[in-house]
Formats: structure tokens, sequence, C-alpha cells
């Protein structure tokens, strides 16, 4: 396409590392002032092209020009003087320096007497006010920011450093829609500038809201180059995954299938509350049940699950498993009464970077057991094998280290960590965050197969559309309450959920409790 | 305050400090560092009397300045996040070997930049190990602690005093800038005027160039510096030859004001320099501090050991008890100032 010259051009880049090659002869272009996004799936290759781009990873073969002239790039320094800077999903900024400081650390204004301090703090202010950020006092501590402006004040960052090119290594994953939308605006406004931006996202809405250009890579493999406008999101999921998108719609298809057996509650919580996390409410968990847990972030979801596993110890409530009284004050505790509970971090609170899959996997199953009595490897290697097949983790190395895997496969491994304890309750908060199409698919299935087999399952996610489509029964969360519980079916949607959580607490009263007293028939 | 560094720098330390109490939660405990200080002397003077004169704060910074410098140069390390436990032994390996070769008729002056230079070399080792052996600091600093010790141990196991003639003493000698009743004067040493020097010097680099602002940057998270494009391999290896320098300087000094050298001297003055660090208000987890605190809690614990000796009650052993005692609060006051800071 000649309208314009690209200002970066990857041509056949290939990149091996120990036992896989990340990327096989993979091309890239980015033009000034267009939005391109870069799709695939988790573990396609997509972090790898953008490390190479950034300087993080050497290519073994091909060729990075960069407007115009082959560039080696060695590292981040060196891929920020030529031009391009990047915005990665975990805001890397200094939470102990302030707003100003980031912004212009390794720019700072010198003058005879060192670093100017006024001339710097007065380029910080200029340059967050042509983001529209001008509110923003630069003297003040980036921490107190909440972390869409710290994306923000990133993003102003690499205007600083005078980039051409701007890569945003899915900076929407974490913001809400508002959020996502200010973030936008300052996009298209970059973009109006002739800045070249490459973005990475796995919502589809976002990626056709902004991009005008697609590349997408399949397997490490270069699929295409596309216009925004020339593809349809059905063809471009399909050339993501390689397969017809059958098999998500067969999902659909399948909700409201399961009809509550038994009338006694496996888990039954009353009046369960901790001071600023949770006000009184009550959950009920029955067997071979999805539960949902709808509500905005920051509405309580994570904290009601960390209190229905006893992370966090309830200040009050009377907790009854399979009809007896009991007290789930300490994980060990939770674990030991069959409950499991799969974080939101995973990278933090998940996976052990460093562990095989296999360490990985039966972690929580040992530590059930104690340490004095050590799993024996048959045992570990009949229960992983189970779990890589029955979950399909790719590649079906057990031996091979959890940080080589993409998001998507360390999650599948954790959830088999968690199965692995053979649990009634199974707590999941956001087990498909950040991970691709595909193998979204295949958790959300293979969760409801789990259902069908009689688990009960507590289910989180900030995508509501999901809460829906996996949940038999909903309850909606919002400003740490329960402010309704919803039974699955037809007259369920996203859009009825969002109703209720926009119109709690509007001043109609009457409204708020006839959805009360639905959800309760 | 004479407390504070030479007076130009005094005067904008001061305000800056003020400006940055307004706006910063990291500035509390170095405020408290200060409050306890004038707290201590206040106390003192009510108690013993005689600590408020000119003799007594003299004194107070001409016995310090050595653990001054030392404190200021593990406030680069902290601020990293790194720590430095060669510095004690590195006192000891320079001031021995300086001294000797002094004894066996090298010129003073190039033996003194010799004794700085060693400092240079095991900062330089240090950082290399840890830079590029991703070796813990712990572990390294640790490692060159025994290699330090050890080495100076080699050269001698008796004190090696210096020449009384040596121009080395001169560093010592105290200078009357104003001579006051009796013995009342204001005096400093050259070793002083040396540590002010350095103090004003790590005010500039930390505050007022790049370098020092990817120090801080450093502290706060390394993978994000990394990122920014900072130049992080070479800070981390400048923290540790900063150090490891100044620990060389401080046995400059320290030996021009005792006219000796031991093997075992500087044992346990790491910890000392960790501690006026600590106290002082940088944060062990690095990212948080100031060299001006570091400066207060040197002198904390110099200004503790002189209350210990006027009251006489308090048998000498219970110093460390008590330096451990303040020490303790001050890591709580710290956590507590994070654990705001995550709110």
């Amino acid at each position: 396409m000649p309208e314009s010259l690209p200002i970066v051009e990857m041509v056949g880049i290939s990149i091996a590392f120990p036992g896989v090659k990340a990327l096989d002869e993979v091309g890239l272009r980015l033009f000034p002032g267009e939005v391109h996004t870069l799709m695939g799936e988790n573990g396609a290759g997509k972090s790898t092209l953008i490390k190479a781009l950034t300087g993080v990873y050497k290519i073994d073969e091909g060729e990075i020009r960069i407007a115009g002239e082959p560039r080696r790039l060695g590292g981040t320094a060196d891929a920020q003087n030529a031009g391009v800077s990047t915005v990665y999903q975990e805001v890397n900024l200094c939470p102990n320096l302030t707003i100003g400081e980031n912004v212009m650390l390794g720019h700072e204004v010198r003058g005879a007497a060192g670093i100017n301090w006024r001339a710097t703090h007065r380029a910080a202010r200029e340059t967050l006010a042509k983001l529209g950020l001008g509110h923003l006092n630069p003297k003040h501590s980036l921490s107190a920011l909440p972390l869409a402006l710290q994306q923000l004040v990133a993003i102003s960052r690499s205007m600083v450093a005078r980039c051409k090119v701007l890569i945003l290594d899915e900076p929407t994953s974490s913001l809400d829609a508002n959020e996502v939308e200010q973030l936008f605006t300052v996009i298209r406004g970059l973009r109006d500038q002739g800045v070249a931006i490459l973005f990475v996202s796995h919502f589809l809405d976002q990626v056709y809201a902004i991009s005008d250009r697609l590349t997408v890579l399949r397997n490490g493999r270069f699929e295409g180059e596309y216009r925004t406008s020339e593809l349809d999101r059905a063809d471009l999921i399909s050339k993501m995954i390689g397969k017809d998108i059958a098999a998500l719609k067969s999902l659909d298809a399948k909700a409201s299938r399961r009809v509550r057996t038994d009338d006694a509650p496996l888990y039954a919580a009353k009046g369960l509350s901790r001071k600023g996390a949770i006000e009184e409410l009550d959950i009920e968990l029955h067997r071979g049940e999805v539960v949902g847990l709808a509500g905005l972030l920051g509405s309580g979801r994570t904290e009601l699950a960390r209190l229905v596993y006893g992370a966090d110890r309830p200040d009050t409530g009377e907790v009854t498993l399979g009809g007896e009284k009991t007290e789930i004050t300490t994980p060990a505790k939770a674990l030991a009464r069959r409950i499991a509970f799969s974080s939101e971090n995973r990278r933090d609170e998940g996976i052990v970077r460093d562990l095989s899959v296999r360490e990985n996997l039966i972690l929580a199953v040992q530590a059930r057991r104690g340490w004095a009595r050590p799993l024996p490897r048959r045992e570990q290697d009949a229960i992983v094998a189970k779990y890589i097949a029955a979950l399909g983790v790719r590649p079906a190395d057990p031996e091979r280290p959890i940080r080589l895997l993409s998001g998507g496969n360390q999650q599948k491994v954790l959830l088999g960590r968690w199965l692995a304890t053979e649990p009634d309750v199974l707590i999941l908060d956001e087990p498909t965050r950040g991970i691709d199409v595909g193998a979204k698919a295949e958790i959300q299935e293979y969760v409801s197969d789990l259902a069908d087999e009689g688990l009960s399952v507590l289910f989180i996610s900030s995508e509501i559309e999901e809460v829906v489509r996996q949940s038999d029964r909903i309850i909606v969360l919002k400003d740490h309450r329960k402010i309704a519980e919803l039974e699955g079916g037809r007259d369920v949607s996203a859009e009825s959920i969002v109703t209720i959580i926009a119109e709690d607490g509007l001043g109609d009263p009457s409204a708020d409790t006839a959805v009360r007293e639905e959800a309760t028939a | 305050m004479s407390t504070l560094t030479a007076p130009p720098s005094e005067a904008r330390g001061a305000r800056a400090l003020a400006k940055r109490l307004s706006l910063h939660l990291d500035t509390l405990p170095t405020a408290a560092a200060v409050t306890i200080f004038i707290g201590m002397i206040v106390y003192g003077e009510a108690a013993y009397g005689r600590i408020v004169q000119f003799n007594t704060l003299s004194n107070l910074l001409i016995n310090n300045a050595h653990l001054i410098i030392l404190a200021v140069g593990l406030t680069f390390v902290i601020l990293t996040g790194g720590i430095d436990l060669s510095v004690g032994a590195v006192i000891a390996f320079s001031s021995v070997a300086g001294v000797m070769l002094m004894n066996a008729g090298w010129d003073p002056w190039l033996a003194m930049g010799l004794m700085v230079l060693i400092g240079t070399a095991f900062g330089a080792a240090s950082g290399v190990l840890i830079q590029y052996f991703h070796v813990q600091p712990f572990i390294a600093t640790l490692a060159m602690m025994f290699l330090g010790r050890g080495l100076a141990s080699i050269l001698s196991t008796v004190p090696e005093r210096l020449a009384d003639d040596s121009p080395v003493r001169e560093l010592g000698t105290q200078i009357k800038l104003y001579d006051g009743p009796k013995v009342n004067d204001v005096a400093i040493t050259p070793g002083v005027i040396i540590a002010a020097v350095v103090v004003a010097a790590a005010f500039f680099v930390l505050h007022r160039t790049r370098t020092g602002r990817t120090v801080y940057a450093i502290g706060g998270s390394e993978q994000s510096a990394a990122l920014m494009g900072l130049p992080v391999p070479a800070t981390k290896m400048w923290v540790y030859i900063i150090s490891g320098t100044l620990a060389g300087l401080a046995a400059v000094v320290y030996t021009a004001r005792l006219g000796s050298a031991q093997n075992i001297t500087g044992i346990g003055w790491e910890l000392d320099a960790i501690a006026a660090t600590v106290i002082g208000g940088t944060l062990l987890t690095g990212g948080a501090g100031f060299v001006l605190g570091s400066v207060v809690g040197a002198l904390v614990l110099g200004l503790m050991n002189v209350l210990i000796t006027r009251d006489g009650g308090i048998p000498p052993e219970a110093t460390t008890i008590i330096t451990g005692g303040i020490l303790l609060v001050f890591v709580l006051l710290q956590r507590a100032v994070l654990a705001r800071r995550r709110e």
C-alpha cells in the first residue's frame, strides 16, 4: 500500500528460543499517523515481536528498518534513541517518584547547577497538558494516581522522548470503559500528530474502535496484514485461531442448560462481611452450579472471593458446608474443606515462574499433603499427564519452566493445579484475563464441563458478557455490597446487569427493590 | 544547626527539606530523626548540662566525621535497594596498608591517594560481582568484607603507628574558628571539612544529576528503570564504587585523627553506617531517603554515645542495646509510612 513510506519495517524476523521457534519470518510495517493492531492468540509471538522491536530480544534473522535505515537494537535505550517507545501492560514507572519526575526521568532539563527542577517540572506540565492531563500537579506523588492515569503518564513519558513510534502493549486490560475512552482520545490525538502507533489488545471491540490496520500472527508465523475496514470480526478470529468460530458459538448455545438438583446448598454463608472489603451478604453455592460475580472494577468481587476462601478473615458471618457449621479463616482450612481459589493475579499469586509445569501443577496437592510426605514421582506424573491432556496445555512438556508458556497456557496449568486437589468448590478469579480467544473458549468450556460433573464454581470476570455466558446464577456487586442476585436465563444479559448497576442508588428505590424481589423470587 | 554541612548548602538543604515535607510522606522518618536529635540535645542539656556548647558540638562532628562519610556512601547503595557490608573491613585494610607504606617511606600524599583507591577497587569488585555475576549484594559485599579483613590481618596484627611528624596528622589537627572562654571553642578538623564536602557533593549528585535520579528510580523499581531506558547497570556499578571510595576516604580521615591503624579497626562500622542511614529515613528497600537524613542519623548515634558517657550510670555495654532500640523504632515507623502509602 503505497500511500506513504512506513516508518518501521520489520522483514523476515526470526527468533528461536531453546526448543521453540518463537518467530518464523514475521514481517510488520508501521506507518506514521496510523494505529496498527497486532493480533494473535497468546503464544502467537506478539510479545516476542514487540520485544524484538524494543531491543529486548536479539533477532536471529531478518532486518529492522526505522525510517528507511537498517538498525541493530541492543536495548531499550537504543530503541528509544531510534524513536521507539513502549508502554507496557503493567505500568512501568517508579511509584516512589513524583509524576513530573516519572515523565522526565532521563530527560531532565539541566542547567549550570545540575538539574533545573523548575524548568523540568514546567516541561512535565506542558507534556501532560498536551495529553489533556493539565490538571495533574507534576510535583505530586505518582503512587496516588489511579492505574489509568498512570498509564497516561507513561504515555506522556514517551512523548518527552520524542518518539515516532509508540507501542502500547495491552494498555487497556485493567481500565474501565471511561478510562479506555480517555486513553483512546489520547491515542487518536497522537495519531493525528503523525505518530505511528502499535496497539495490542485482546478486546475486539477496542481493536475495531481504534485501529486502521491489523497484522495477524499465528504460532509464530505471519498470517497477513489487513485494513481493519476490510476484515470482519469472524474472519479475524478464524485467522487468529486457524479454525472457525463454531466452537465459540456452541458455548453460547449451552447457556442455562443446568437444572439444580439438590435443594440444600453445598456452601452457604450468612451475613458474611469484612470491614472495608465487603458489607454483610448471604451467598450460597450448590453442587453442579456456576455462580458468577458481576460488578465493576473495585466493586468487591475479589474481596468476596477471598472471604469465601479464607484468604482474608471475615469479621462476621456464619458458614455452613454440606449442612455442617464450619469456620474458614485461613486458606489451609479452606483447602482442607475442599475449597480452591485461583487468584486473578496470575503472575504474582499464581505461577512460580522458575518451576516447571509439573512442579506448578502439583503444588496445591503437595501443600495439602504437607511437605513431610512428598508425592511419589509416579503419582505426580499421572496427575500432570491427566491435566495436561484434559486442559490441552501447549506445549505438552511437563518439564518446561512455566514462565516460557503463554498466559493462556499458564492459566490452564493453574486451573489444573486446583483441580488436582479434587475440590468441591472452585473459585476462579478472572481466569480468562489477558488470554486469547482460543484459550478462553477452551477454559470456559472446561469450566462448564466441571460444573456438569458436580463441581460448584464461583466465577469472577470483569467481562460481564462472560459472566452471563458462563453462570447459572449471578450475584451483582456494587460498592462492596450485593445489590442483586439473578437466575441465569434468557432475560439476563450484560445490558440488564449494567442497567441494574447503573440504576442502583439513583434515587429510585422502587426499581431497586423490584430487582431484589425478582432476584429472591 | 551547625550539624548540617557547609552554610550555603545547609540553607538550601533546609529549604528543600521543608518544601518536600509538605509534599511527601517519605520525609516523615527523616523529620522524625531530626526531632529525636533535637530532643536528645534538649534532654542532654537539661539532664547533664554542657551539651549545647561549642566544644561538645564541635567534638561531635570531629569524632563522627568518618561515620558521616561512610553513611553517605551507604545511602547511595541502600537507595538502590542494595547493601554494602564491606566498608568496615575496607577501612581496616586501607588504613593499615596506608600507614605501613608511609612508614616504609612512601610519600604520605601518594599513600593517602592509594588508601582512597583501595576503597574504589573494593567497591568496583563488589559492583562487578553484583552486576555482571548476579551475586546478591549481601553475599558479594560479605565476601569483600572477609577479603578486606583478611588482607588487613596479613599485613599486620598490631597497631601501626603513624610517625609523629607525618603530614597526615594535619588532617586530624583541630583548627580553632572561634576562641571561646576556657576550652569552649568552635573547632573543626580538615576531616570535618572533607565530610562536609562529601555531603554537599552527594546531595548535589543525588538531587541534581541524572545519575542521582536514576539511583532513586532503581530503588523504586529496577525493572521499570531499565524499561525507561535509564542506564541501570552503569548506575549500580557507580553506587558500589562510590561507597567503596568513600570508605577509603573515611579510612584516611579516621587514621589522621587517631594517628594509628590496626587490622581490627572498623569492626561493625558497616552496621553503624547502615543504622545511621536507616535512622536518617532511608528505606532499606530503596527508593526513598535523603543524604542529609543519614548525616543526622550518624549524629544521633554519636550524640547517644556522648550522653551515655555523661550519664555515667549506663554501662557502655548497653550502648548497642539502645542503638538497636532506636533502630527498631525507626524501622517500625517506616513500615507505618509504607502501609500508609499503599492505601
